[in-house]
């Protein structure tokens, strides 16, 4: 617990440092939202009906693309090797730095989420349920990405292949993402698949941090 | 006695030259079971007095569609063992898996849509069960090329036996969350592929089929294992024995 | 004759069937021959590797021709 707490510190704390870092994902968040009108034409009721979707999309893309920093700084000046030696469970030390990642890089996206949404036409009664589809949704991406991160930290091009192994697994979560949004934006209720991200984002938080530790004693050779 | 059979199995050399024996038989059977599941599939079958003739892919498609699934579980079992007892056999064979897995995936799906075609009119509906069987696709292809990037062949076996596992666990998840997006989005009605009571006539060849595919890939397997151990064995002296040198 | 003529149009969907069986086919003779082919390049991989460690040791006079590499 205390190691928990203490990595969780250090990282916050070398985040904030480091602030251009910070906005990145979200300037790609906004970029790629605004793509869609550009391409699909500016009709206020064809975004309305595809809003949900994109901001998911792009959302989901903005966490992936932000979740190449997870181990690589960590990886380069070898305090990923220190931390494997810790006798803390290194279960917990990947639980830190997830918690720590989705407070700087997955939360900003969710609150910017809604005026993004606001921009493409998104029916103000969604807002609740975008907010918190995103809130429970994203920590899953950050954890189950956590597990991709750790089998290619260290590859060179890694970026790219990590879309290639994380993209089919966040299927369930984009799915039940979008539709609790689109459920709500078409006067639906919407608490079932808030409740499957729920129990999603339960099962990643028990799953995800020891299978990502056990990736990354295997990727760092023991 | 049992015991000590398998575990010689574990040995690279004794897996070469028994995997080559036992791929000879189960091609053997498998090549016995498909031609005759072709003959009564093609030949003896009726045609199906909905569909017509073209009904007769069933008997590539369905088969393809429960390898390319089965195939993924076995992945994940011996990526599992592989990980566990550090098994080069289990290795190898989960290496092999991926290749033989992915290639049934994308006939399950190259004959969904020329199925697809004559009877709903379009190449490809996103209709629930196309969709898993795609995403089973984008699983394999991941493993792939992860197996791929990772230069050391004992470091890739062991991360892609986590992807295998992490897959292995999604896969129920994705199902799920496809059928319900699917209710979400009820798209052009879609005829059922299979009708619920099939007929005698068409179930066995379709058994038959399945049966023989089911060994047509155990053998594969076997196959595709064989190259790999003998790549990954390259400086062994059994390696060199098998090469006549 | 005509049997047989029927019997690969498939009631004028034989395109379709017909195209189906040969990915079907292609799926099979994939599995059979890249397995084979890469076998037998390991193998002359491993021999090739074999006679180059050979020639070396005879060169450096090592008396046996296997050097653990």
């Amino acid at each position: 617990m205390m190691a928990f707490v203490a990595l969780l510190r250090r990282d916050l704390l070398l985040a904030v440092r480091r602030r251009g870092d910070l906005a990145n994902p979200l300037i790609f968040f906004v970029m790629v939202t605004s793509i869609f009108p550009l391409a699909l034409g500016g009709d206020p009721r064809l975004l309305a009906a595809v809003a949900p979707g994109v901001v998911w999309v792009a959302a989901l893309l903005a966490a992936l693309m932000s979740m190449d920093a997870l181990f690589r700084e960590d990886f380069a000046d070898g305090s990923l090797e220190q931390m494997l030696l810790s006798p803390c469970p290194h279960s917990v030390l990947v639980g830190a730095r997830v918690l720590a990642h989705w407070l700087v890089a997955g939360l900003p996206l969710v609150l910017l989420a809604p005026l993004l949404a606001l921009l493409l036409n998104l029916p103000v009664e969604a807002m609740p349920a975008l907010l918190l589809s995103l809130l429970l949704g994203t920590p899953v991406l950050s954890l189950v990405g956590a597990i991709g991160v750790a089998l290619t930290v260290g590859l060179r091009r890694g970026g790219m292949l990590l879309a290639l192994l994380m993209l089919p697994l966040y299927i369930p979560v984009l799915i039940f993402g979008a539709g609790a949004v689109e459920h709500a934006a078409s006067g639906l209720p919407w608490t079932a698949p808030i409740l499957f991200l729920a129990a999603m984002l339960a099962l990643a938080v028990t799953l995800a941090p020891p299978a990502a530790a056990a990736a990354l004693r295997i990727t760092m050779g023991e | 006695m049992m015991l000590r059979y398998l575990h010689e199995w574990g040995s690279p050399p004794v897996f070469y030259q028994r995997a080559g024996r036992w791929q000879r038989v189960l091609w053997t059977l498998a090549a016995l079971l498909i031609l005759a599941g072709l003959w009564g599939g093609l030949v003896l079958a009726p045609a199906d007095y909905e569909q017509g003739q073209v009904y007769r892919i069933i008997y590539i498609h369905v088969p393809a569609a429960w390898v390319a699934m089965f195939a993924y579980v076995v992945m994940a079992v011996t990526g599992a063992i592989g990980l566990i007892w550090r098994l080069k056999v289990a290795e190898v064979i989960t290496s092999a898996g991926a290749r033989t897995g992915a290639s049934f995936t994308i006939l399950a799906l190259a004959t969904g849509a020329i199925w697809g075609q004559p009877t709903w009119g379009t190449w490809w509906v996103w209709d629930a069960r196309l969709t898993s069987v795609l995403v089973l696709l984008f699983l394999y292809l991941g493993f792939i090329a992860l197996e791929n990037a990772i230069e050391d062949r004992r470091n890739a076996a062991r991360a892609c036996a986590i992807l295998a596992l992490v897959g292995l666990v999604n896969i129920p998840i994705i199902h799920f969350s496809v059928y319900w997006w699917n209710t979400l989005h009820q798209g052009p009605t879609v005829a059922r592929l299979s009708a619920p009571a099939i007929h005698i006539t068409m179930l066995v060849p379709l058994l038959l089929m399945a049966l023989g595919s089911m060994l047509f890939y155990a053998g594969a397997l076997l196959s595709w294992g064989r190259a790999l151990m003998l790549e990954r064995e390259r400086s062994s002296r059994w390696a060199a024995r098998e090469a006549g040198v | 004759m005509e049997a047989i003529q029927e019997f690969f149009s498939m009631g004028g969907r034989g395109v379709y069937v017909w195209s189906a069986y040969a990915v079907f086919a292609g799926v099979i003779v994939f599995n059979v021959l890249a397995p084979l082919l890469r076998r037998r390049q390991a193998l002359r991989l491993v021999a090739r590797q074999q006679r180059r460690r050979e020639t070396l040791a005879e060169r450096t006079g090592a008396a046996s021709g296997r050097v653990p590499d």
